[in-house]
């Protein structure tokens, strides 16, 4: 297969599209916890039921469509190849947890993969809703308007008191995690994401890196939601972090226009140097490679490059995670192996943009 | 210290994995964490977790693994009707067996739940359409109830009137609903 042909195969349609702030923005995110107030939950369920509810949605909702999402496809895990089940979690279509279960579970993913339903995950149901960029209300919206969808056919668990009831304390009440992914190599040059992250904490908000561990952001991509789901109502929490997240792209244009003013040589260097290694390198690890996708991204975001799009940094960071590296090579790969790989393939997508 | 898996590179990734409920150190070096997924992209919030069992757990010593109802324990086991987890196991787990766990552990809830939603433990967001019934009326009743306050306060009586006509149809519909539904 050509890596055109992989790619748009790989990449699901809405992360090719631009919107409101995203320059900074990658995708904001809305997931809703639901379960079956008859059943008991996954976790201690039986295989029958939790084959119950799996027929129950293979019946209601394969092939079915909602509005934008159509031809909902039931993707469930026992079908699956090690390498399919991790390309799956490397779109962020199925979570970890739901690929390490061996059956009973399924993913029940619309066309354009910007919703997929987990079906017995933690809960019996998580609704998971992509917008490309900064649109968290309209992702609330559509995101509610599926729920009620499911809602026609399923008896949700539901309590006055406590609201909507999941496995996990973490999640009940609303159910809802909203959130959003931001690229800031600028605050994280300056080391600013640190210290703004304890006051980001206080609101009842977390801050992460979505790849890589810990402090240490691969690719300079953070993810911010929130942690709060009981006592506040969707559209107040979707507000409070829709304001947070406004400060945090307000503080990284700041950082961005100061570096530019101070030290514009310094940071073309910097950007030029990433972009040769990218089109360069033969051997590259992803640390490596998430390090000069950022540079490059920000070079193109500064209009220092301009002739590639900025979904380059999404794309890519999906594309040379493990999973899609042994997908593209249609076979398993060693880490090493990996990495000759992981350069080769960006070598070729950048090719692509000198070609056209 | 060194990476538990390769004995090659140093740890850099420090975890604390709950498995059932056992919990263990992971000490890895980056690469080893990648390979062997405790890189979390997911859900997983570890902190939250660590929180959350160290929470259940001041209830008392955690009991044995398989201790069931007939054990030789004289108090009368906390145990969910529907599903038959108890309390101690649901310690153990930090996770409920099912939706009529709640009803079940209710009185020992509010502090769990004050801990990790910032002092909340009531449900202010959405009520599905039908599993609802009739909470959106009760919803829909106490927002004008909110109104007519401020409306004979502000000595607007006519308006008053109105809105105390729709409270009392309101009202009707309530019955109506809780009627039929015997
Ligand atoms: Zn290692
Ligand atoms: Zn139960």
């Amino acid at each position: 297969m050509s890596l055109q042909q992989f790619m748009n195969e790989a990449i699901s349609p809405w992360m090719k599209q631009e919107g409101p702030d995203s320059d900074i923005v990658l995708s904001s995110r809305i997931r809703l916890a639901r379960n079956f107030s008859q059943h008991p939950f996954p976790i201690i369920a039986s295989e029958e039921t939790l084959n119950k509810v799996l027929e129950f949605f293979q019946e209601e909702f394969q092939k079915k469509s909602f509005r934008d999402y159509k031809d909902f496809e039931l993707v469930q895990m026992k079908d699956l190849q090690p390498i399919e089940k991790r390309v799956l979690v490397e779109k962020h279509l199925i979570s970890p947890h739901l690929a390490e279960k061996a059956d009973k579970s399924a993913s029940l993913i619309s066309q354009n993969e910007q919703v997929s339903i987990m079906i017995n995950e933690e809960d019996h149901i998580r609704i998971q809703l992509y917008f490309p960029s900064f649109q968290l209300d309209q992702a609330l919206e559509q995101a509610s308007q599926l729920d009620d969808w499911l809602e026609e056919k399923v008896d949700y668990a539901f309590d006055e008191k406590r609201g909507y009831l999941t496995a996990c304390p973490t999640n009940v009440g609303t159910g809802m995690r909203a959130s959003v992914m931001m690229h800031l190599p600028a605050l994280s040059m300056t080391n600013q994401i640190n210290r703004m992250t304890p006051a980001i904490n206080q609101l009842g908000l977390v801050v992460r890196g979505i790849y890589g561990e810990g402090s240490e952001a691969l690719g300079n991509i953070y993810q911010i939601s929130n942690q709060i789901t009981l006592g506040k109502s969707e559209e107040d929490i979707v507000e409070d972090l829709h304001s947070v997240v406004k400060q945090l792209i307000e503080q990284e244009r700041k950082a961005r226009e100061a570096l530019m003013t101070r030290s514009s040589i310094q940071l073309e260097d910097r950007i030029f140097r990433s972009y040769g290694v990218l089109t360069n390198s033969r051997i590259i690890e992803s640390k490596e490679a998430a390090k000069c996708l950022s540079d490059l991204r920000l070079g193109i975001d500064l209009g220092f490059i301009d002739h590639i799009p900025r979904t380059i940094l999404n794309e890519l960071m999906v594309l040379t995670q493990p999973g899609f590296l042994q997908q593209y090579a249609n076979s398993t790969l060693s880490p090493d192996e990996r990495d000759v790989r992981r350069a080769s393939l960006i070598r070729e997508r950048l090719q692509l943009e000198n070609e056209e | 210290m060194e990476c538990q898996k390769c004995h090659q590179r140093p740890a850099t990734v420090h975890l604390t994995q709950v498995i059932n409920g056992q919990k263990s150190e992971v000490h890895v070096c980056e690469k080893c964490a990648k390979e062997n997924g405790y890189m979390n992209y997911g859900e997983e919030n570890f902190t939250l977790n660590d929180l959350l069992s160290g929470l259940f757990h001041s209830e008392g010593p955690s009991p044995l693994k398989g201790q069931s109802a007939h054990s030789y324990n004289q108090k009368p086991k906390l145990k969910c009707p529907n599903c038959g987890l108890s309390y101690e196991e649901f310690a153990r787990i930090g996770k409920f067996g099912c939706a009529d766990c709640y009803k079940t552990f209710d009185e020992r809830l509010n502090p769990i739940l004050r801990r990790v939603h910032s002092g909340n433990t009531r449900h202010d967001g959405k009520i599905p359409k039908r599993e609802g019934g009739n909470l959106h009326l009760k919803k829909e009743m106490e927002e004008y109830k909110t109104n007519l306050r401020q409306l004979i306060e502000q000595e607007e009586f006519e308006e008053a009137a109105k809105v105390r006509d729709k409270i009392r149809s309101l009202e009707s519909q309530l019955h109506h609903r809780e009627d039929g539904d015997e």
